[in-house]
């Protein structure tokens, strides 16, 4: 089962490397990943997507708190929360196409980019689900290159505060 | 206050942290720091290998439980002492191990002697850290030291480039270490106490399976006050030998792939298994789903990831072993009225089954009037030193035959590369364990080809007085793996031979230290007598009984019910 883990750690040279290698050397699975800087500058928030049974995430949730410079780990299956991704696509747009890509891309919300005679450059922001529903309806009119940031993730506010 | 240059605040460190002896090498990164050593109260003992010094900064800490010290130089130096980290990683070794780096303005140039030792052992260390800015440098050493000897215990590696050593700084004012995301969790949860206690008290057939975490937290005591007060049977890991005396009744020996059958059948039995500071390793479990089936599991680690990653527990405590041992003692203390003492003779079926397997199938061998017996010679090493000296083994037959026939009673005894099964380990770790013990009697048991791998560490021994004794079970074997093609791969001994060995003799000669050889049965005990007396390094060389195998074993991959037996 997928899990998202959002997990704060100290920002500072190597700890990504850190987390990456913990992945690898012990065969845990990372689908997705995303890192940044937060409000303050000494720490930065890794969202990891990976998928395993219970156990599975159990363990990488209790070693990536062995790690020094994690502060924090949250599995946010257990919590509501609101996830995004971004993907940038340029997809083949030929007079006979042209119009019916603008079409799909209004009902996804997406924004027309960049713009050439064949192609557009096309930007889409969701849920995962979403940014695969898009990709699955424009794949047969051609898409031509891919780029998704991976997803990032947000706890939602507690409904008594 | 007056500036001092970063060589001397790394010194002031050292002495801050209460550090006497180091061990390690010098090169051209880390001049500086052995310049301001020369200056100090502090020994660096100079080996042989890098490896070497890893490893009996290991054994020091091992003997004494504080934190080992190993000073390296860049580069090849580093990466020498990879294999000494990783051996105390796995093991879960308090080690600080400084090394020096190129300038900063070098790094990442692929300068002379750099390497990212950072990147190198990222997973081979509890934490490791680059000193970039001068500022940083005194805390970051108080913090790996800090890191190094809490929570589980681990190697700490401090990277130092040579520039930022050269600089000078202002020693900023001793402070206790803050982290806040680095927080160990010492105390047990007393409701999970509890739960625990009750079902001691329940169980008709309960074990405590003992590991290297009771050692590390000189928890031997309260382990001892527990498993006598319940009367309990203890078994123990090779790791946690030594951590209740094993010339105790209770005590069934070490469990696992070469633990006496009586452990492995009352492990597979148990209703109730209490594991205290060890973590389900598969030379103990072999095959899982085979693995004390019918019993519940208590598991106390201070580590959270020892808890359910290998089997599923039904009471974990997560703290610290000595601090959740005692307050399990104090649980029975405190509830008077649970007469542990009537309650023990429930277990009486439980003793009669054990004392069964005991009678079955003790420890043994087929002895030989003429053929010297490598259990016979731990067995002698043991007789002739009362069961008190410090023992180190290097790694395959010779360290399960040590660890099969010498008995402990003392923790921090015991020294020996778990984990990783690193050969070469023995004699330096001996090293270690003589140069914070100096009057005791310390013994490496060695293989032919495992003391090979660090026998450089002679002269070490030699010009530092550490009269170590080496007892060379020699089959003129790599002895293990030729055990396993004898026994899985028909015989055939693919690369298992040396043709070429030293004469151990005029080896040690060579070194000024004493050679001595057995042959016979009759021989060795003068051997090791003389050996014992004598003041200087001594190389025993055992010519054993070459196709001697090690048994019980537990073919990997099968339950540990189904022994190969004797």
């Amino acid at each position: 089962m997928k899990h998202t883990l959002s997990v704060l750690l100290q920002n500072k040279p190597g700890v990504l490397s850190r987390v990456t290698g913990l992945f690898s050397g012990r065969g845990f699975n990372i689908e997705s990943l995303c890192v940044a800087e937060t409000l303050d500058p000494t720490v930065s928030c890794m969202t990891v997507v990976s998928k395993g049974d219970v156990g599975v995430i159990e363990q990488i949730t209790k070693q990536l708190h062995k790690l020094i410079d994690v502060i924090k780990v949250t599995d946010l299956s257990d919590v509501p929360f609101v996830e995004r991704e971004m993907v940038l696509l340029r997809v083949k747009a030929e007079a006979s196409t042209r119009a019916e890509v603008l079409r799909v891309i209004d009902i996804f919300r997406g924004k027309v980019v960049d713009v050439s005679a064949r192609s557009y450059a096309i930007e889409v922001t969701g849920s995962a689900s979403k940014i695969e529903a898009v990709i699955d309806i424009l794949r047969p009119i051609g898409i031509k290159e891919i780029v998704r940031t991976g997803v990032i993730t947000m706890a939602r506010a507690s409904k008594n505060k | 206050m007056a500036k001092i240059t970063g060589a001397e605040a790394v010194v002031r460190c050292l002495q801050e942290e209460g550090v006497k002896i180091i061990f390690g090498y010098p090169g051209g990164a880390v001049i500086d720091l052995y310049d301001a050593l020369m200056d100090c109260d502090i020994t660096n003992v100079l080996v042989r290998h890098e490896q070497a010094a890893v490893h009996a900064a290991d054994g020091f800490a091992r003997v004494t439980g504080e934190v080992g010290v190993a000073l390296l130089t860049s580069g090849p130096g580093a990466t020498n002492g990879v294999t000494g980290i990783a051996t105390a990683y796995c093991d879960s070794i308090p080690m600080v191990v400084l090394t020096g780096q190129v300038p900063r303005a070098l790094i990442g140039n692929d300068a002379f002697q750099e390497v990212d030792i950072v990147g190198i052992t990222r997973p081979c260390t509890k934490h490791n850290y680059l000193v970039g800015n001068l500022d940083d440098l005194v805390p970051t050493l108080r913090e790996a030291f800090h890191v190094a000897r809490s929570g589980r215990p681990g190697p700490v590696l401090v990277d130092l480039p040579k520039d930022l050593i050269a600089s000078r700084l202002t020693f900023p004012d001793k402070a206790p270490v803050k982290m806040a995301n680095y927080q160990p969790n010492y105390k047990p949860h007393p409701v999970q106490v509890e739960k625990a206690c009750r079902k001691m008290i329940e169980a008709r057939q309960p074990v405590l399976y003992v590991g290297g975490g009771v050692i590390l937290s000189d928890a031997s005591r309260e382990l001892t006050e527990l498993a006598l007060s319940l009367k309990i049977p203890v078994t123990m890991t090779l790791m946690g030998l030594g951590a209740f005396p094993g010339t105790h009744q209770l005590s069934m020996g070490m469990l696992g792939m070469h633990g006496t059958y009586t452990a492995n059948m009352a492990v597979a039995e148990s209703d109730l298994l209490i594991a205290v500071g060890a973590r389900f390793d598969d030379r103990v479990t072999g095959k899982l789903s085979d693995f004390a089936t019918k019993a519940e599991i208590i598991h106390i680690d201070i580590d959270p990831t020892s808890i359910s990653k290998n089997v599923k527990v039904d009471v974990p405590i997560v703290a610290d072993c000595k601090n959740a041992l005692r307050a399990i003692n104090s649980w029975y203390a405190s509830h008077s009225e649970i007469d542990l003492a009537a309650a023990a003779t429930r277990l009486e079926p439980w003793y009669r089954q054990i004392d069964q397997w005991k009678e079955r199938h003790p420890l043994s061998y087929t002895d030989d009037p003429e053929i010297i017996k490598p259990q016979y010679v731990v067995e002698e090493l043991c007789r002739q030193t009362g069961g008190e000296a410090i023992i180190s083994t290097e790694v395959g037959q010779n360290q399960m035959w040590a660890a099969q026939f010498y008995t402990f009673n003392h923790p921090r005894h015991w020294l020996t590369s778990g984990g990783l099964g690193t050969m070469g380990y023995g004699l330096p770790a001996a090293i270690g364990a003589q140069m914070a013990f100096p009057g005791r009697t310390v013994i490496d048991i060695a293989g032919d080809g495992s003391i090979q791998m660090n026998i450089q560490e002679l002269a070490t021994a030699r010009q530092y007085h550490c009269p170590v004794k080496v007892a060379i079970l020699n089959n003129n074997y790599l002895g293990m793996v030729r055990q396993w093609q004898e026994l899985f791969y028909d015989r055939r001994y693919a690369s298992t031979t040396m043709d070429i060995i030293p004469d151990f003799v005029d080896l040690a000669r060579a070194f000024g230290a004493v050679g001595l050889r057995a042959t016979r049965r009759s021989e060795v005990e003068p051997v090791i007598r003389e050996a014992l007396a004598t003041d200087n390094v001594v190389l025993m060389d055992f010519k054993i009984e070459k196709e001697e195998g090690v048994y019980p074993m537990v073919p990997a991959g099968k339950a540990t019910t189904e022994m190969l037996l004797v």
